[in-house]
């Protein structure tokens, strides 16, 4: 007997049936149905999951519960210096429920430090970056803390924490954050490895890992609280093809999966067109051009036509600005 | 390390840290003076108390009795004024002499506390009526070389 | 001469300016430090970090410092023929000074020096940023619990320290060189206050303890995300905090023990 079970679809079930009604709140990947086999392969008994998946529909209500409808990041005319240094110069950007957005420009053009003022890291020193409809500017340190918990966030390196091993730094969140018993946060940690892929190496500590798979579990480890918002900065940095293709893949999955929105800084073209919603192009600190992949590589815009098919020379000169080579040599035989 | 044998050695750790404590309480160090409350002070006055400090010894019969509490200087009989902080649980006769004395030749100058035969008992502010003043080395000195002067005389008449 | 000047002027505007800093980490450290005693595992899990593992080089050295102040003393108390005293010596020199100050230096060499080089590594690698996006405030999850577990384990190390110095020092005088049992621990006993000696040298290893803790959380802390920044934080902690130690205890010996 193999029922198929689709994840938090059990009628009968406070909260369970609830959410499962509701399109685009699935907790995970749509794609992902169990059946009795998978849940034996997780250790899962039927009842036990059973349990889980209304408990996690119940923690899905209290983080997800939109607060309001409009697009979930806003940034309008941001302006951001680190001291005398000005970085970004009223850049305007808005980010909707279920897209993933990338954010794309050379090395030093203001990406990362755009991704840290909306995660609030950093503060706009003009125009106004809104997460959820708050002013991530004015919020205090407990709101600001209790929107992060609704965002995760990928790290240029997953950002493991290397004194514990894959579990525990998936459970990492949870155990702060909840106060769930053991045996359930081993259950939904299990459930989000399982996701990445990487549920076979849940007991390895964070030093055995290869680049990609310390990224699947940092990845595993930001939704662990299913986020509304997560944030990407350089997913594809120093992949290999196979790893990068499944970076990029569960980037996408998770999202649609988990209704959320993604913003993703990236310099990576070709990864990112093939699986984002939009692009911004950023370049010394403005947004220098925006629009679907389909246009973006159909653009006679100089600078994306340089940025796209990796040009040396365009706007963005090869030579860093000096004097003319022909003065200094005449100086140097004079 | 799983969390048993880390709290293992924790609580190992912190054993040894207090039995290293308790050591060095009861083997080492000793309670000289007797927590607050359990004392009395009674005062007497010296002509000279030579080398004694605050918290020197007050002995009786060998015994440590009490800690000298302060020491300061009268102005009205040029005396120095002792207090003396006693043990609660040893009572003196009122007509108890305190002197200066030191343990050994070079020795901490400590005071001892002779009992008299009065019924009666010290009682927390009393004085001490009888002082012996500290032996002063100089002094000894001079007097012993004073006397054997006064004495060379009459070696030299005999011997002439 | 101008640029001199400037230089100077530099120097004490940045001193000033970190010295500030470090207060004001100070007062954020204490504010989140309520977690560290909630949730005793993670202050247990330092304490076994700084305490547990320096247990060693601590009741070695212990035993050699005692050893050397058995030799040394025996050898000039026995020139005033006073080697009964030899435990007295031993005892006070250990409670009043070395036991604080050397314990409390091996320990920021030790214990000190690995809490800058974790928390300035988990800096480098964006862990404390990972943790700050996921909630988590780092001060309050990495910071204070090990602060405190150093805080606890310093005076616990400084009191091994003495006791086994002591045992050390008996090893010698008694054991090896034949100075009177009875007259080493009842001589020792009738000069070591448990108030004026024991408690104040305690005292004095908690403050160090407390110093040399917050000089090397604040240094990780603070250090540059780079592998030479958490290398020179590192130097950093145990240069401060050995200057740090002296100075303090300076200081707490001249309120502690000024003349009788």
């Amino acid at each position: 007997m193999t029922p198929e079970v689709t994840a938090l679809d059990d009628g009968g079930l406070d909260g369970g049936s609830a959410a499962a009604t509701q399109p685009g709140l699935t907790l995970l990947p749509a794609a992902m149905t169990f059946n009795q086999e998978h849940l034996d392969r997780i250790g899962l008994r039927g009842g036990r999951f059973v349990r889980i998946s209304s408990l996690c529909s119940a923690i899905f209500k209290r983080f997800m519960t939109p607060a309001s409808s409009g697009p979930l990041v806003n940034l309008n005319h941001v302006c951001f210096a680190y001291g005398e240094r000005e970085i970004l110069h009223g850049v305007d950007l808005t980010v909707h429920r279920g897209q993933v957005v990338a954010i794309m420009g050379g090395s030093g053009s203001g990406k990362t430090t755009l991704l840290r003022l909306i995660g609030g890291q950093l503060r706009a020193n003009a125009g106004t970056v809104e997460v959820d409809g708050q002013d991530m500017g004015r919020l205090p340190i407990p709101a600001l803390y209790a929107l992060r918990r609704r965002m995760g966030m990928l790290f240029q390196f997953g950002a493991l924490f290397t004194d514990m091993n894959v579990f525990d730094n998936v459970a990492f969140p949870l155990r702060e954050h909840t106060a769930l018993p053991a045996g359930l946060i081993r259950d939904l940690v299990l459930m989000k490895l399982h996701a990445v892929g990487l549920r076979g190496a849940a007991a390895l500590m964070p030093s055995a890992l290869s680049g990609g798979m310390a990224r699947r579990v940092a990845l595993a480890r930001a939704v662990a609280l299913d986020p509304m918002l997560m944030l990407y900065d350089e997913p594809f940095a120093g992949l290999d093809p196979i790893s990068l293709g499944t970076i990029g893949h569960l980037i996408r999955r998770l999202n649609d999966a988990l209704g959320a929105a993604s913003i993703m800084v990236t310099h990576d073209v070709q990864a990112s067109l093939d699986l984002v919603d939009y692009v911004y192009f950023v370049s010394e600190g403005r947004i220098v051009a925006h629009g679907a992949p389909t246009e973006i590589r159909a653009s006679a815009d100089p600078f994306v036509h340089q940025f796209v098919h990796a040009e040396a020379d365009g706007p963005v000169p090869f030579h860093y600005p000096a004097p003319p080579l022909a003065s200094l040599l005449d100086g140097a035989l004079a | 390390m799983s969390r048993t044998t880390l709290d293992l050695w924790v609580g190992l750790f912190v054993a040894l840290g207090f039995a290293a404590l308790v050591f060095l309480a009861v083997k080492v160090g000793s309670y000289t003076d007797a927590p607050g409350g359990a004392t009395y002070t009674v005062e007497a006055a010296f002509d000279n108390i030579g080398g004694l400090k605050t918290r020197a010894p007050v002995k009786s019969a060998g015994v440590v009795v009490g800690r000298v509490g302060g020491i300061h200087f009268d102005s009205q009989s040029y005396r120095a004024i002792v207090r003396l902080d006693l043990q609660r649980r040893y009572e003196f006769p009122v007509d108890t002499s305190a002197s200066i004395l030191t343990s050994g030749l070079l020795g901490e100058q400590y005071i001892g506390l002779d009992p008299g035969a009065d019924s009666e008992i010290l009682e927390d502010g009393d004085k001490l009526q009888i002082t012996q003043s500290a032996v002063v080395l100089e002094k000894l000195i001079g007097q012993f070389l004073f006397n054997k002067a006064a004495e060379t005389p009459t070696h030299g008449a005999s011997a002439q | 001469m101008n640029a001199l000047l400037r230089r100077i002027g530099a120097m004490t505007v940045d001193g000033v300016w970190r010295l500030g800093f470090m207060a004001r980490f100070f007062l954020a450290l204490l504010r989140c430090s309520g977690q560290s005693f909630r949730r005793l595992p993670l202050t247990i899990r330092e304490i076994y970090f700084s305490g547990v593992l320096s247990l060693l080089i601590i009741l070695v050295s212990g035993l050699f410092v005692g050893l050397v102040l058995g030799l040394q003393g025996y050898d000039i108390l026995q020139r005033f023929g006073s080697s009964d005293a030899l435990g007295i010596m031993v005892a006070l020199s250990l409670l009043r000074e070395l036991g604080p100050v050397v314990a409390g230096l091996l320990f920021a060499s030790r214990a000190g020096s690995a809490v800058t080089a974790e928390i300035g590594l988990m800096k480098t690698t964006e862990q404390l940023q990972a943790m700050d996006m996921m909630a988590v405030n780092p001060i309050a999850r990495v910071v204070a619990p090990r602060f405190w577990g150093g805080v606890i384990s310093m005076p616990l190390l400084a009191a091994m320290f003495s006791a086994m110095g002591i045992f050390g020092g008996w090893l010698i005088g008694v054991v090896a060189i034949g100075v009177d049992d009875g007259a080493f621990w009842s001589q020792m006993r009738a000069s070591v206050d448990f108030r004026y000696d024991i408690v104040n040298g305690t005292i004095k290893s908690f403050v160090f303890g407390v110093a040399v803790s917050l000089i090397a959380v604040f240094e990780g802390y603070d250090c540059q995300p780079t592998a030479e920044g958490v290398s020179r934080a590192i130097t950093r902690t145990v240069v401060s905090s050995a200057l740090a130690i002296l100075a303090l205890d300076f200081v707490l010996t001249s309120f502690m023990f000024r003349g009788l």
